[in-house]
């Protein structure tokens, strides 16, 4: 229920930068230097603290890829975001669960932001994707479950 | 880059935001003779360490990841290039003059240290406008999406709570609560502080308009009487949620007098390694921390020349690398110190800096610095606190998002995507964007190479756990940084951790 009022607010959120993004094209003949290509109508932002977007794919491009990058490959400055490419941790679909609802080290906890739902979808487009092929989806009970284990105090 | 509302708000609860500990120049007395100190990171807290320990007497080396001191303390200005981590590289195209700051760039009248050290360093300050009364507050589901000027709001606000309170202690419904005599001077203040007219109303006359502005503002000869604006209804601030932003000018993190360093917030790092010299090795890249019951070695590569391996050696280590890499490195710490490292996230935040034909805010909406407020998913539009009335070019900040779901949505654009965004969301509140709009910079922090995030981001569980253990010396290894302070995120923070761990380290020096 949470995730579909705040698709709402997402909706009109985009409504209103539809709007901006008519205008600005008309614009584009007075010499304004936006290129609009950077600008796909269908971009999802967020209305509040918790993430809206719902399949696998759409998290992986507007979250995850933000450290781990369009191809999934990592990347490396003073340290590094490890590659999810043929990664044999997500063989068991538990560590990826538990990594994106606790964090670990320089990743973030999203346990708050994102619903049983969403971890769900991600862990199983990241699995099925990127040279990674486990075909044993999660499911959003699995989620919940890795939350009460967490909540618990019996793993880490 | 301040922390957020509510991480404010917790920190208050928890009484961590108070005054600054500062208690003037440190004094390290007794002679360490010859006791050597390496320090990694030559950012605010690496720099402080080293400076106050080379004049107490101490031989200090400092490890550095950039090419440039600093740090999180940094400018962009026209030619600068920065690439980020997945290889995206941008070079700044501002107008000479004109910069951003992607990190820190506001400076609290109490934050002392930090104020003391841009005195001791000659850094130059000017004022930093939190609070402009002309800016805007904007939502975008309400008002049509026309923004609203703050000045109006916080009068509104004020005018419409202030005619309520006084309605119920005229029917007697605080007879239990205030004295007569005090709800007497009660309505006195509220008709006061609330632009209340005789009657205790808020109404569209030339005492709201005194607070809220004017339809005509007062002028000179024939066009000279004033008449009173429309103020807006109390349950449209309400639903608008306009309110929330009011905060942002009262708490105690963003109250005036803020500061900026004149020409850009780098100025105090520099100036720092001005000080500081050749002690600061850059182009350092710390791969292992080891200590044994006499000293330190730390291994590094010199990222120009990456496949040699180098050490460097000393009695002494201050460590202020960011948790999020050196939780990552092989470092010679006990358990519990580990744990800590390990224990703390990095904050997601973004800033888009924006260069326009001409200052169109000031010229057109007689705003002059200061920051505007929106729910959009930029969150805000700071204006240049410098630079005011001139003609010809400026740059304003116009984007700022700190943690929650854009920032991260922000970051996991390309540089260009992210400017693109800024400017269409920006130009619903100011529609120039359009036709003005040049050039822009986009800094995504989680890209940052040297620090992998913004800022330390404490649960309170966490803080609670492991902040202790973050700041003992364990062994001959102690950090310091903002993610080792009770002001996460701010530069007073990592000055006063690198004090205190200096303290405590010094103390270790000359008892033995």
């Amino acid at each position: 229920m949470q995730v579909r009022r705040r698709e709402t607010g997402l909706l009109s959120c985009r409504t209103a930068a539809s709007v901006a993004l008519v205008a600005l094209l008309s614009q584009v003949a007075a010499g304004f230097a936006q290129d609009s290509s950077l600008l796909p109508d269908n971009h999802t932002f967020s209305s509040g603290y918790r993430f809206v977007e719902l399949s696998g794919e759409e998290l992986f491009a507007n979250v995850c890829q933000g450290c781990h990058m369009v191809d999934a490959a990592g990347a490396t400055g003073a340290a590094s975001y490890p590659s999810l490419v043929g990664n044999q941790n997500l063989e068991a679909s538990s560590y990826p669960i538990y990594l994106i609802v606790n964090g670990r080290r320089a990743m973030p906890p999203f346990g708050d932001m994102m619903s049983d739902d969403q971890i769900a979808a991600v862990v199983n487009y990241l699995r099925t994707h990127f040279g990674n092929n486990y075909q044993d989806a999660v499911t959003a009970s699995d989620v919940k479950g890795a939350r009460r284990i967490n909540a618990a105090g019996t793993q880490n | 880059m301040a922390g957020s509302a509510a991480m404010y708000h917790a920190m208050t609860s928890l009484g961590f935001a108070s005054e600054s500990t500062y208690q003037g120049p440190i004094r390290l007395e007794g002679d360490p003779k010859g006791t050597s100190v390496l320090i990694l990171g030559a950012g605010l807290a690496g720099m402080t360490a080293a400076f106050e320990l080379r004049k107490a007497g101490y031989a200090v080396q400092v490890l550095e990841f950039n090419s440039r001191a600093g740090g999180r303390n940094w400018t962009l200005r026209g030619g600068d290039r920065f690439t980020e981590l997945g290889g995206f590289t941008q070079t700044c195209e501002f107008e000479q003059g004109l910069y951003i700051n992607p990190g820190p760039w506001r400076i609290p009248y109490h934050h002392r240290a930090l104020l003391d050290y841009c005195k001791r360093l000659n850094v130059a300050l000017e004022p930093f406008i939190q609070l402009n009364h002309n800016a805007f507050m904007h939502a975008s589901q309400a008002f049509d999406g026309a923004p609203q000027r703050i000045r109006a709001v916080q009068a509104d606000f004020h005018g419409q709570v202030s005619e309520l309170l006084a309605k119920a202690t005229k029917q007697g419904k605080l007879d239990e609560a205030v004295s007569k005599e005090d709800q007497e001077i009660l309505l006195q203040a509220l008709r006061s502080w609330g632009a209340l007219d005789r009657n205790y109303h808020y109404d569209a006359n030339l005492i709201s308009a005194e607070f809220r502005g004017y339809g005509n503002a007062p002028g000179g000869g024939l066009a000279a009487p004033p008449s009173p604006s429309d103020p807006v209804a109390l349950s449209d601030i309400l639903q608008s949620r306009l309110w929330r932003y009011l905060r942002n000018f009262a708490s105690y993190n963003f109250q005036a007098t803020m500061f900026q360093p004149v020409g850009g917030m780098d100025m105090i790092g520099k100036a720092f390694a001005k000080q500081l010299g050749d002690v600061i090795r850059y182009n350092a890249k710390v791969t292992q921390v080891q200590q044994d019951d006499r000293g330190v070695t730390v291994s590094f590569v010199d990222t120009t020349d990456p496949a040699t391996s180098r050490q460097a050696t000393a009695d002494w280590c201050l460590c202020t690398i960011p948790l999020s890499i050196l939780s990552q490195l092989s470092v010679d710490v006990s358990t519990a110190t580990k744990s800590a490292i390990d224990a703390v996230p990095y904050a997601a935040a973004v800033k888009v800096g924006l260069q326009f034909k001409r200052r169109f805010w000031e010229e057109d909406d007689a705003i002059y610095g200061g920051i505007s407020y929106t729910d959009l998913p930029i969150r805000q539009i700071a204006y240049p606190n410098t630079g005011f009335n001139r003609t010809g070019r400026g740059v304003l900040l116009g984007a700022y998002l700190f943690d929650g779901a854009n920032a991260f949505e922000f970051t996991a654009m390309s540089p260009a995507e992210r400017v693109a965004h800024a400017v269409d969301f920006g130009a619903a509140i100011h529609p120039q964007y359009r036709e003005e709009f040049e050039n822009g910079v986009a800094v995504a922090w989680h890209r940052v190479p040297f620090t992998l995030g913004c800022s330390g981001d404490w649960s309170e569980e966490a803080r609670a756990q492991h902040y202790r253990n973050l700041c003992q010396i364990d062994g001959r290894i102690v950090l310091a940084g903002e993610h080792a302070s009770a002001l996460p995120a701010w530069q007073e923070g990592a000055i006063l951790s690198a004090l205190d761990a200096i303290t405590r380290l010094h103390g270790r020096v000359v008892r033995t």
